[in-house]
């Protein structure tokens, strides 16, 4: 069963004048089938600690360990879907899902049929021969999330994928994303701003606070989504009296954090 | 392998709203600034200049040493067709600057494109192709020819040559800044899919340049018809800079009009192709 496992991970940017630490000590782990939503104001370290995950960044210390083994540098075992313009628009939606088993060497009837079924789990098969500059927001979104799934990762991680999509977009791609989720038992590290998001699609949630980056605290077994998969209503969820509830507990931890502080949350401020 | 059409792909998944992006409905009256089609308005203009120019000319205002009469230029043009004219029929002319541009155009390409990406790519590339370029992109052709003919002679390679080294510059400077087009997002998404270095620079990097080189492309051949002349200056006994030249020696502004005109046109088709194998190439170019 993959696991991830986060050790004592800390982030040290240099900066004049001498370090900025953008992430304190970060412990975290993650089996298969959880879906951790990390939430919290700009400045929190959150992307940076995805940026860690995916191997774009090297930690200043501590480990990552996916199934045991040592994470270094970027690899097809973690996917990564972005906020936008991460996609190839001089290749199709096709193309773009199978890019991956291309670069390593998958031949195109095998890499093809895997990109198919991987757009048939975000509903977007028919669109296989389109150009992707055709599509809407919310479905270049879905062929994104097709595309990091089509590698087979152990963990998929993704950073803000639905920020730049509208309220009812977004809401139609977060239904898509857990079903697609729930079909492939996947690990998820998804960063938000949105509590409602994070609420409903987690299994776990960590909140977290800047200056430095740090989990403050953590909602372990959400039961939204496992709801949500069950009865295929998401209005029923986010609005049971419970989700509200908790909904008001995490804005207002927040917002406690970011009110005496008062204004930007910017990183580079601090240093 | 069933291809389902727009539409029935449309019908196929009822899930997904606001489908592929066509023409918006109008929202607001007030307009972007220079929208809509100018083409009416450019062949109104064509039309006024060429009936100024009938005018002026028939009217007598201009003597025809100045300014001949479109007939004149035309009937030169006619003559010129069909070798009656008392120098080499226009063919010859032209197959001889076309060739000339575009054998200098196509070593540009084969040439200046990898220069122009490993300046992009390295540090190193860029520190000894950056003086070179960056000095002699600005000089005046005519300036260093006299260097040219007294190293190269003055058969076809200084003219070559010439040409060449007008075209060479910009399209190694589209190249150079193309290869900072992909986002890093696109880079950051190939090597979380296993792609290797080289894989991301053949796969991502060089694709997403394509719009900048072939920008670069139409505006190094224009380049080129624009040294075209003093290239031909270079000893030359044909070619339709050699025919503009020659015809200026003996006062002949309607051969020297008509000759202008010729490598007008012929530039401006070869943009148009341009254009066209730009919107075949590169139809994402700016639309993601």
């Amino acid at each position: 069963m993959p696991t991830l496992d986060i050790r004592g991970l800390t982030v040290h940017y240099a900066v004049k004048g001498g370090t900025l630490q953008a992430l304190a000590a970060v412990d975290l782990s993650m089996r298969s089938g959880d879906f951790v939503v990390a939430l919290g104001a700009s400045g929190c370290g959150k992307t940076t600690l995805l940026n860690c995950l995916a191997g774009f960044l090297p930690p200043s210390t501590g480990e990552i360990l996916l199934d045991g083994r040592p994470a270094v540098g970027p690899g097809a075992d973690r996917g990564v879907v972005f906020q936008k313009h991460a996609l190839m628009p001089w290749l199709n939606v096709l193309d773009n899902v199978a890019f991956g088993l291309r670069m390593r060497g998958v031949g195109r009837t095998e890499r093809e049929a895997v990109a198919r079924e991987k757009l048939a789990l975000v509903g977007l098969e028919p669109y296989a021969e389109r150009a992707v500059y055709e599509l809407s927001g919310g479905m270049q979104q879905r062929v994104g999330i097709a595309r990091a799934l089509a590698s087979d990762p152990a963990v998929l991680l993704m950073d803000e994928p639905m920020g730049a999509l509208d309220a009812f977009t977004r809401e139609q791609v977060q239904e898509i994303l857990l079903r697609a989720w729930a079909a492939t038992h996947k690990m998820v590290f998804f960063i938000t701003h949105s509590v409602e998001e994070a609420l409903f699609l987690a299994t776990r949630l960590i909140v977290m606070s800047p200056r430095p980056g740090r989990i403050t605290r953590v909602f372990e077994d959400l039961p939204y989504s496992r709801q949500f998969l069950a009865h295929g209503q998401a209005r029923r969820v986010k609005s049971d009296p419970a989700f509200i509830a908790l909904r008001e507990e995490v804005l207002s931890l927040i917002h406690q954090r970011e009110e005496p502080r008062g204004g930007t949350f910017e990183e580079t401020d601090h240093g | 392998m069933a291809e389902p059409g727009p539409h029935a792909a449309a019908t196929a998944a009822p899930a997904a709203p606001a489908e592929a992006k066509a023409a918006p409905p109008r929202t607001s009256a007030f307009k972007v600034p220079g929208e809509g089609s100018s083409l009416a308005i450019s062949i109104v203009t064509i039309a006024a200049l060429l009936l100024a120019w009938t005018v002026v000319t028939h009217a007598g205002w201009i003597k025809p040493l100045f300014l001949p009469s479109p007939q004149a230029v035309g009937q030169q043009f006619w003559e010129y067709l069909t070798g009656a004219a008392n120098d080499k029929p226009l063919w010859q002319h032209f197959v001889a600057s076309v060739g000339r541009v575009f054998a200098a155009f196509a070593l540009a390409v084969l040439t200046a494109v990898p220069v122009g990406i490993a300046m992009g790519m390295s540090r190193v590339a860029r520190g000894i192709f950056d003086p070179p370029i960056e000095f002699y992109r600005p000089l005046p052709p005519l300036s260093y020819l006299p260097l040219i003919i007294i190293w190269f002679g003055i058969d076809e390679l200084p003219k070559v040559l010439l040409i060449y080294l007008s075209c060479f510059a910009p399209l190694a400077l589209a190249a150079r800044s193309g290869m900072k087009s992909a986002s890093q997002e696109q880079i950051h998404a190939a090597y979380s899919m296993g792609a290797s270095h080289g894989q991301v620079i053949r796969h991502v990097i060089l694709p997403s340049a394509l719009p900048e080189i072939l920008v670069g492309m139409r505006i190094a051949i224009g380049f080129g018809w624009t040294t075209l002349v003093a290239a031909e200056m270079v000893a030359a006994n044909v070619g339709l800079g050699q025919m503009v030249l020659n015809a200026s020696n003996f006062l002949r502004t309607d051969i020297v009009i008509m000759g202008i005109v010729v490598i007008g046109v012929v530039a401006y088709l070869f943009d148009l192709l341009m254009r066209w194998v730009e919107r075949r190439l590169v139809p994402w170019k700016g639309r993601m």
